[in-house]
């Protein structure tokens, strides 16, 4: 009973981290690309675009982590100490890009102050979230149920690796967001930056992904042992599908291209689940070890049941209030 | 040894320091959402457009005020476990549901409601707006509601079992931590405070408007408001608290001690010092002055009656008393100074001379930051009164704290003064440029070209996103406009 419980808590902790990986995946994205775009109306419309969902977007990563210390309270207690560094960075990187929302309209001679400071604040907490997540594969010194190694232990050039692939990653979910919601020359604009992440992401992605084999033996008996490789071996086979029906969707997709991205994304995480399963805490810390005891568990899985069915609901409801091109004669 | 001990050193002034930023937000945001949610129900109710017109003058003050509240959150949410790891560790199991269902049942319903509450207006019609609005104010509340919970658990543990890797587990009851001795109190008193921060705010707005033009009918309609809450909240707060402090007396002694400055104990009668400067080393009160037996009093409405002393309590037990004496009065002094504004406007109402009297303008002028200085006076009491403990007479704090080395606490938390005081500064000073610009009705000599320089993202995004906002010329129209200029 208490297994199962500890498996699905887990599988729950993985939603909460990819839904907030796709939302403010693609306002990250928009942060990253936005001195692309140029200063008045495409901008504007880029950042209007966003405006209605951010904060419900960012919120996914308070459950990613609250989530986290409630039902792998020790995870939590080592992920972050271990990653310090760049958790502080990240949670800096979001205030600014967070205020710029605002702030931008409130003051036209400010405005190309806080127009960098939404894209530096969106580069640093993606590249920050892309190592914390490298930082966790490569593996964590543990004793005694704390972090024991030294505080530069995130920096290899396998974080290099998983930042920049998510910098990458973020902005093509940006950019193919800005090509659904955009028309006109800015949707142009859009295609052709997508296409660029594209790349960068297929090409950053299989980097990461070939690094793992090496990273640890692990992760590489995980792939490529007898009866596992059979029902394994589709993930990264449909990745590249979903990859290839991406490209051929920029040239013409509206919608088609964020939803391949999405794609692309899930695969990406069903992949990582793989690898590191059953850790939380690689190469040590199994789910089990880190999980909260039952009555925590239930208690939380009473009012996840409750209440993520409305926050879906309501959430897919304001999605569905602000549909549509953003600004522009197709505008209805 | 040493280097732990400025590590722990440095991590608490880190937490204090970001908390007490970011509690400022939500002081203001909790009161203010319900004061929008009051002022959009009263429009829909009357139809007065003076209503409305208040509505979206303030809801550009929330919007920004929200913005900085979920940034500095978000940071408060990731900080119990980079810099309280062991606290992260052994707590987890009882708080972290309870902060999971803060995130489930208060953060969604705030964030979700939000883009629609300050963009939807024209687009989901009057009552769904009204909806939208009052969820985001549910939310502000709900999510009071599970962090004060939290708060108090920690001061005033229950319902746990310690388990034998040293985590505190719940026990079979979460009614009992939830519900935790001192959580009605604290939520209470919090509230209302959150409650009374924003009518001093909106009070204040008032009062200067009026002081340029007494006839502004905007600017008398939320200053009338504010009074009404100063003069009906202020002595409710006042009870409230003596009823938390009472609460206190009874869980957690030797807070009450610090906050009284009685290093004695005093077996007939304790006297209310007004003044002192206390002194931990010697264990006495220097230059004090106080009033005979009226702590007993105010304690145990009794003159006679025995308060015991910091001397009962061992030094290893007692928290620091200067910051939590003197903070206790410092709170104390403006909860007085708010009931007394509040009588005085009801004297000036009284006399029909509400809108007139700039005495009483500039007063409601100089108080209107007087709530936040007693919020955080308010938190410094209780946070530091609990030392040295973090979950209250069961785990110090200085057990507590991530294996950090002191130069990246020292280095992250540079990091947060420089930022915070930057960003925020800059946040409040547009909110004060907001405040300052006059409210007048809607439309009334504010051209789209005018407003273009501030036009916010919540409030003119686009004539798409909002066609009510007096013109409603296309998007594409508006940027050939602005070419032209």
């Amino acid at each position: 009973m208490s297994i199962d419980l500890t498996v699905i808590w887990a599988l729950i902790i993985a939603f909460g981290i990819f839904a907030y990986v796709v939302m403010d995946g693609f306002d990250l994205g928009i942060g990253i690309l936005f001195p692309r775009f140029q200063p008045g109306e495409g901008r504007n419309r880029a950042m209007n675009s966003i405006a209605p969902f951010w904060d419900g977007n960012e919120t996914w990563l308070v459950l990613g982590g609250g989530g986290l210390f409630a039902a792998f309270p020790l995870a939590y207690a080592i992920i972050l100490p271990a990653t310090y560094p760049l958790v502080i960075a990240m949670l800096l990187g979001l205030v600014f890009r967070g205020v710029a929302f605002e702030y931008r309209w409130r003051d036209e001679k400010h405005r190309p102050f806080w127009d960098m400071a939404f894209m530096g604040g969106s580069l640093v907490a993606a590249m920050s979230q892309g190592m914390i997540l490298g930082a966790l594969l490569q593996g964590i010194t543990v004793v005694d149920r704390a972090y024991a190694g030294s505080w530069f232990d995130w920096l290899t050039p396998y974080t290099l690796l998983t930042g920049l692939g998510t910098v990458a990653g973020y902005a093509l979910l940006g950019a193919t967001w800005l090509v659904w919601r955009l028309d006109g020359d800015v949707q142009q604009k859009a295609r052709g930056l997508a296409r660029k992440a594209a790349l960068a992401t297929a090409a950053l992605m299989s980097a990461v992904s070939l690094y793992n084999l090496e990273l640890r033996p692990e992760y590489a008996a995980r792939w490529f042992t007898a009866p596992e490789v059979y029902w394994l071996a589709p993930v990264p086979m449909a990745t590249a599908i979903v990859a290839l029906l991406l490209w051929r969707s920029l040239a013409r997709g509206e919608s088609a291209p964020f939803w391949y991205a999405l794609g692309l994304f899930l695969l990406g995480m069903v992949g990582l689940g793989v690898t590191i399963w059953p850790n939380v805490v690689p190469p040590s810390i199994t789910i089990w070890d880190a999980a909260a005891p039952m009555r925590s568990q239930v208690f939380m899985l009473i009012g996840v049941a409750l209440t993520l069915p409305l926050i879906v609901g309501y959430t897919a409801w304001a999605y569905w209030v602000f549909r549509g091109k953003v600004g522009g004669e197709g505008y209805h | 040894m040493f280097e732990s001990l400025d590590a722990i050193l440095l991590a608490r002034i880190q937490f204090a320091f970001t908390v007490s930023f970011h509690f400022i937000f939500p002081a203001f945001s909790i009161g203010l959402a319900s004061y929008l949610a009051v002022l959009e129900g009263l429009w829909l109710k009357t139809g007065k457009a003076v209503y409305l017109d208040l509505f979206r003058y303030w809801l550009k003050i929330f919007a920004i005020a929200f913005a900085m509240g979920v940034v500095s959150g978000i940071v408060m949410s990731y900080q119990f476990g980079t810099n309280w790891s062991v606290f992260s560790d052994v707590a987890g199991p009882v708080i972290g549901p309870l902060m999971a269902y803060e995130v489930l049942t208060a953060f969604f319903l705030e964030a979700g409601f939000l883009g629609v509450m300050l963009f939807g207006m024209e687009k989901v019609g009057r009552k769904l707006h009204f909806f939208a609005t009052l969820m985001v104010a549910a939310g502000t509340f709900v999510s009071a509601f599970w962090i004060l919970s939290v708060n108090s658990w920690m001061q005033t543990p229950t319902g746990f079992e310690l388990g034998a890797n040293g985590q505190f587990l719940p026990g079979p009851s979460w009614i009992e931590i939830i519900f935790n001795p001192s959580f009605p109190y604290r939520l209470v008193h919090t509230v209302t405070a959150a409650y009374l921060t924003t009518a001093f705010v909106v009070g204040a707005v008032g009062a200067w408007h009026l002081l340029k033009d007494k006839a502004n009918a905007h600017a008398r309609k939320m200053f009338s408001m504010a009074m009404w809450m100063a003069a009906i909240v202020a002595p409710i707060q006042i009870f409230v608290g003596d009823m938390h402090g009472l609460n206190t007396m009874e869980h957690q002694p030797a807070k009450v001690m610090a906050m009284e400055g009685h290093y004695e104990s005093h077996p007939d009668g304790a006297p209310f010092y007004l003044f002192g400067i206390p002194n931990d080393e010697e264990q006495r009160l220097d230059y004090a002055v106080g009033i005979p037996k009226l702590s007993s009093l105010i304690l145990k409405h009794d003159l006679d009656a025995p308060i015991e002393g910091l001397d009962t309590v061992a030094d290893d037990e007692q928290p620091p008393v200067f910051m939590v004496f003197w903070a206790f009065r410092i709170m104390v002094a403006i909860g007085v100074a708010m009931m007394g504004l509040g009588m005085w406007s009801l004297f000036a109402r009284m006399k029909g001379r509400l809108y007139d009297w700039s005495l009483l303008h500039r007063a409601a002028l100089v108080m209107g930051p007087s709530g936040f200085v007693a919020v955080i006076a308010g938190w410094i009491t209780t946070e530091v009164g609990r030392q040295p403990y973090v979950i209250y007479g069961l785990l110090r704090t200085a057990d507590a704290a991530s294996p950090l080395d002191a130069p990246a606490v020292a280095a992250s938390l540079l990091a947060f003064v420089v930022v915070y005081f930057a960003v925020f500064s800059v946040g409040t000073w547009y909110l004060l440029r907001l405040m300052a610009a006059v409210p007048k009705p809607h439309g009334a000599g504010g051209k789209q070209g005018e407003n273009t320089p501030i036009r916010t993202a919540g409030i003119t995004p686009g004539p798409t996103q909002n066609p009510g906002e007096g013109d409603t010329l296309p998007q594409s129209v508006l940027v050939k406009k602005e070419e032209v200029q």
